[in-house]
C-alpha cells in the first residue's frame, strides 16, 4: 500500500494544461501546412508529381462573395483584426486569374512531408499547428497559410444538447489501429477527455454519436451502419483520420469504401494519418462550441 | 533435384534456384525440418491456372531461411493434420487460390474478401461460416463482436460455454480487410511505403523495416550504419510504447488502477520520444528505402535520453507495484496458460512464445542491420500464463531501454540517405524478417523479369498467434477473456491486411 502511494506521489500531476495553454509538440511534428504560392514558378508541378497519395491538385483560387468567412480568424487569438483585413488575407488581391496554384487536400494528405522536401522554392511548410479539424470536406483544402476554416460549433439545437456532455461510440472500420489508439489515448491522464464531459461508451444506445476510424472496409460497412442506426437521434458523426475521410493510403482499393463520407452525414473531419490526439480533442471541443 | 537455398534474412535468391518438389517431397521437407526444430515462417500460394505453393522455413539455430516450392492443381493432401502450424496458411491458400487442401480439419474462410458495392448475397458474407459448436444440455454459446465494447478493432468471437467455463473459443476475423497484398502486385508504387506503415499502424516501424529491407536487397542499396542504428532505436521505441500500454491495459482489466492510469500516460511519453525523433508518435515517415528521413544531433540525443530515463523510472515504479500486488497476481497466475509444447506445435512467435520459454527472437535468430553481431539479451519466462506474458512486457521494456541507451551512445557517424531507387532486380525472391513488438514480421517479395512485384506476401505475427489465444482460453472462465486477450494484444488489421 505504501509503495502504491509512493508511486502515485512520484507520478505527480500529468494532465495537460490545454486548452488554457497549448502543448509543446515535437519540432518535427507535421501539422497544418502553410503554402506560399506566390513563390511558385509557373508550370511547376513538382509537389503534385511527388505526392504519393495525389493529395495536391492545381486549381485557380476564385474568391467569391458567398465563400464563408474564415472562422479561423473570427475566433480565437486573431479576433481583433478588422473585417477588411481578414477579407484581404482570405482572398489576397494579388490573385492572377488563370494561374493555377497548388492546393493540398488534407483529407487525402498523409503528412508524409514529401512535398515539403521536394519543393525547390520552399513554398510548402508543415507547421506545428495541430488545429486541423474542419466541419466541411471543402474546408480541408488548403490553398495558403491563412485561410484555413477551423471547425465551427454545431448548430443551435445539437449544441445545446451536447455542449456539456457528449457520449461517443467509436467504430473502427478497417483502420490500421493507429487512429484507433490515438483516439483511445484521449482517455489517458494527459488528455483526460472526461474532464470536458466527453465520454467514450460501449453501447451505441448510450451514445450521442459515432466516431469513425478507417476507410470503411466492405466487411465492416454493415456493422458501422447498424451501429449508427442504433444511436438515438439527434446524433453526431466524427470522422477521424484520412482513411475515414477519403480512404487514406488505401483509397480506391476495391475492398474499401473511400471513407464514410458517402455513407453518413459527417459533422467533423479530423485529418491526419493518424491525427495527433490534440487535433482530435481540439476538433471535438470546437464542435461542441467549447473553444 | 536442386538443393534448398540457404538464405540470410533479406537475402535474394533467383527464382530458378528454388527447388520445385512434387507434393509428397514438399510435404516431407516441411515435416522433417519442423521435426528438426525449424518453423514455417510462411506458406503461400500464387493464384493462377497452375498454383505454385512456396514455403519458407526458418531455421533459427542456423540463422537461415529455406525456400522451396511445389505445384498443385485443384487440390492437394493437407499438411495440417501432421503439421498444425500451417493450418491457417492452408486456409488462406484455399481462400486465395481456390485450391483445396484435402483433409484439412478446419477449412473455413480467413478474411471473407469481398468487393465494396457487391450487394449480392452470395458467399463469402463476412462472419457467415459453420462455427464449431458444442452440443449438450446447459451448454450455451456467447457471441461477441464485430463491434466490441472498447476502443479496439473489430472481430467476431464465439465462446462455447458451460456455465462460466469456456470449452472452446472460435475467432473469426476479416472485418479489417483492405486488400493490401493484392494491390502490391505490379509495385512498388509511390504510396507503397505509406501502406506498409499502415499494415498494422501500431507496428509502423516493424512493417516499414521488413518492406525497406526487401527493396534494399533488390536495388542493391547500402544502408549506412548510422541509419541502421536510428532504425533500431525506433524499433525499440515502438516496443516500449506498446509493451507499456499493454501493462496498463492488463492492470486495468484486473481493476488495478494505479498502474493502468500511470501506464496510459507513460505510453504517451514513449510515443513522444518517437515524435522527437521523427515528428510522428507512431514512427510514421521515419524509415525510407536506403535509410531514414530524420537524423539525430547531440541536442536531440540528449533530449531523447532525458525523456527515456524519466519514462523508464516511472515504468519501473509502476510495474513494481503491479507485480507486488497479491490481488493482481492471483488473477494473472495460471490464467490462460499455454504449454511450451503447444506453442511449438502451433508456431507461436514473439513475446507470447518467449513467455512459454521458447527462445525465438528475430533480432537474435535472423539479425539484420544494427542487430548483426550484437548480443541481444532475450528475456524468457516459463509458465506461459497471463503472468508470464505480463512479466515479459516488463522484462522487454527493461532490455529495450538498455538497448536504446547503448544505441544513442554509440551512434556511428555517416550519411542517412541513399540514392533513389531506379531499378529492382528481376526474377528474385526475397524473404525479409523483423522483430516487431508482437513478434516475427515476415514479408516476401517475388519480382518478375521487369523488376516489379509479381507477388507480395505479408505475415503479421498475429497470424501465427491468434490461435494461441483461442487455445489459451480453453478451460478458462469467460470473464478472463479480456485479460487473456490483452495479454496477447494481437492485431486485427495485421491479420486481415
Ligand atoms: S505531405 Fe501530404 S500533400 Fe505532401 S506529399 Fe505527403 S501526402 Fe502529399
Ligand atoms: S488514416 Fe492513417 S493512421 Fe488512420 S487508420 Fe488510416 S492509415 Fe491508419
Amino acid at each position: 500500500m505504501f509503495n502504491i502511494i509512493k508511486a502515485r506521489w512520484f507520478q505527480g500531476k500529468v494532465t495537460s494544461a490545454y486548452p488554457a495553454k497549448d502543448p509543446v509538440l515535437s519540432d518535427r511534428y507535421r501539422g497544418l501546412p502553410v503554402l506560399d504560392t506566390s513563390k511558385c514558378p509557373p508550370d511547376c508541378r513538382i509537389c503534385q508529381n511527388i505526392c504519393p497519395n495525389q493529395a495536391i491538385s492545381f486549381l485557380t483560387h476564385v474568391p467569391t462573395a458567398t465563400e464563408p468567412p474564415s472562422s479561423a480568424l473570427s475566433k480565437g487569438k486573431k479576433k481583433k483584426k478588422s473585417k477588411e483585413k481578414r477579407a484581404a488575407e482570405v482572398h489576397p488581391k494579388v490573385e492572377i486569374p488563370g494561374v493555377l496554384k497548388p492546393h493540398i487536400d488534407l483529407g487525402k494528405c498523409l503528412f508524409c512531408n514529401e512535398c515539403q522536401n521536394a519543393c525547390p522554392c520552399g513554398c510548402i511548410h508543415y507547421t506545428q499547428n495541430f488545429r486541423v479539424a474542419a466541419r466541411k470536406p471543402q474546408d480541408l483544402v488548403v490553398t495558403d497559410g491563412t485561410s484555413f476554416s477551423l471547425a465551427e460549433s454545431l448548430e443551435k439545437g445539437r449544441k445545446k444538447l451536447f455542449h456539456r456532455s457528449l457520449k461517443l461510440r467509436v467504430v473502427s472500420a478497417g483502420d490500421c489501429n493507429a487512429c484507433n489508439v490515438e483516439v483511445n489515448v484521449l482517455n489517458t491522464l494527459f488528455f483526460d477527455l472526461p474532464r470536458f464531459g466527453i465520454q467514450i461508451v460501449a453501447s451505441p444506445r448510450h451514445a450521442d454519436g459515432v466516431l469513425i476510424t478507417g476507410p470503411v472496409s466492405e466487411n465492416m460497412r454493415e456493422a458501422l451502419l447498424k451501429t449508427y442506426d442504433a444511436v438515438p437521434g439527434p446524433k453526431v458523426v466524427i470522422a477521424v483520420g484520412s482513411c475515414a475521410i477519403t480512404g487514406g493510403p488505401f483509397r480506391d482499393h476495391p475492398e474499401i469504401h473511400n471513407g464514410a463520407m458517402d455513407m453518413l452525414p459527417i459533422d467533423l473531419y479530423v485529418p491526419g494519418c493518424p491525427p495527433h490526439p490534440m487535433s482530435i480533442l481540439d476538433g471535438m471541443l470546437r464542435l461542441l462550441g467549447r473553444l | 533435384m536442386k538443393p534448398i537455398p540457404e538464405l540470410k534474412n533479406a537475402q535474394a535468391v533467383d527464382l530458378e534456384d528454388i527447388p520445385v518438389f512434387n507434393i509428397e517431397q514438399f510435404k516431407q521437407q516441411i515435416l522433417s525440418h519442423v521435426q528438426a526444430n525449424c518453423r514455417v515462417s510462411v506458406l503461400f500460394g500464387i493464384p493462377g491456372p497452375n498454383v505454385r505453393l512456396y514455403c519458407i522455413l526458418a531455421d533459427d539455430a542456423q540463422h537461415l531461411l529455406l525456400p522451396f516450392a511445389t505445384d498443385v492443381g485443384q487440390e492437394y493432401p493437407s499438411l495440417t493434420p501432421e503439421c498444425p502450424q500451417v493450418h491457417l496458411f492452408e486456409r488462406e491458400i484455399w481462400e486465395q487460390c481456390n485450391v483445396t487442401p484435402i483433409g484439412h480439419p478446419w477449412l473455413k474462410p480467413v478474411r471473407f474478401p469481398r468487393k465494396a458495392g457487391n450487394t449480392s448475397k452470395t458467399k463469402p458474407m463476412i462472419g457467415i461460416t459453420n462455427y464449431f459448436q458444442v452440443q449438450g444440455e446447459e451448454v450455451h454459446e456467447v457471441g461477441v463482436g464485430p463491434v466490441h465494447a472498447g476502443v479496439i478493432e473489430p472481430g467476431h468471437f464465439r465462446f462455447q460455454c458451460h456455465g462460466e467455463n469456456v470449452y472452446h473459443l472460435e475467432i473469426s476475423l476479416g472485418y479489417q480487410h483492405r486488400g493490401i497484398e493484392k494491390k502490391l502486385i505490379g509495385g512498388p508504387y509511390p504510396r507503397t511505403l505509406l501502406q506498409m506503415e499502415a499494415v498494422a499502424g501500431d507496428t509502423s516501424i516493424g512493417h516499414g523495416l521488413a518492406y525497406c529491407q526487401i527493396l534494399e536487397t533488390l536495388a542493391n542499396l547500402e544502408v549506412s550504419a548510422r541509419s541502421h542504428t536510428i532504425r533500431a532505436i525506433a524499433l525499440e521505441l515502438e516496443r516500449l510504447a506498446n509493451h507499456t500500454g499493454d501493462l496498463g491495459a492488463l492492470a486495468g482489466d484486473v481493476a488495478f488502477l494505479p498502474t493502468s492510469a500511470a501506464c496510459g500516460a507513460l505510453r504517451g511519453d514513449y510515443l513522444n520520444i518517437s515524435a522527437v525523433l521523427c515528428g510522428s508518435r507512431l514512427g510514421r515517415g521515419l524509415i525510407k528505402p536506403g535509410g531514414v528521413y530524420f537524423d539525430l544531433d547531440a541536442q536531440r540525443i540528449q533530449e531523447m535520453r532525458k525523456r527515456l530515463d524519466k519514462a523508464f523510472a516511472g515504468t519501473k515504479r509502476t510495474s513494481e507495484i503491479l507485480f507486488d500486488a497479491p490481488s493482481v497476481l492471483s488473477r494473472f497466475e495460471n490464467t490462460g496458460r499455454l504449454a511450451a509444447s503447444t506453442a511449438v506445435e502451433i508456431g507461436l512467435v514473439g513475446s507470447a512464445a518467449r513467455a512459454c520459454g521458447l527462445k525465438r527472437d528475430i533480432r537474435q535468430d535472423h539479425p539484420i542491420g544494427w542487430f548483426i553481431g550484437q548480443n541481444i539479451p532475450i528475456a524468457l519466462c516459463e509458465s506461459g500464463d497471463v503472468l508470464a506474458r505480463a512479466r515479459m512486457r516488463w522484462l522487454e521494456i527493461r532490455n529495450s531501454v538498455a538497448l536504446i541507451q547503448t544505441q544513442l551512445n554509440q551512434l556511428p557517424e555517416g550519411n542517412i540517405t541513399a540514392p533513389k531507387i531506379t531499378h529492382l532486380a528481376g526474377n528474385k525472391l526475397v524473404a525479409s524478417l523483423s522483430e516487431g513488438w508482437r513478434g516475427e514480421i515476415c514479408h516476401v517479395a517475388i519480382t518478375n523479369s521487369e523488376g516489379t512485384f509479381a507477388h507480395y506476401k505479408i505475415v503479421d505475427p498475429s497470424f501465427h498467434n491468434w490461435f494461441g489465444l483461442a487455445l489459451a482460453l480453453r478451460g478458462q472462465a469467460i470473464f478472463d477473456f479480456p485479460l487473456c486477450n490483452k495479454s496477447f494484444n494481437l492485431s486485427y488489421c495485421g491479420f486481415d491486411l
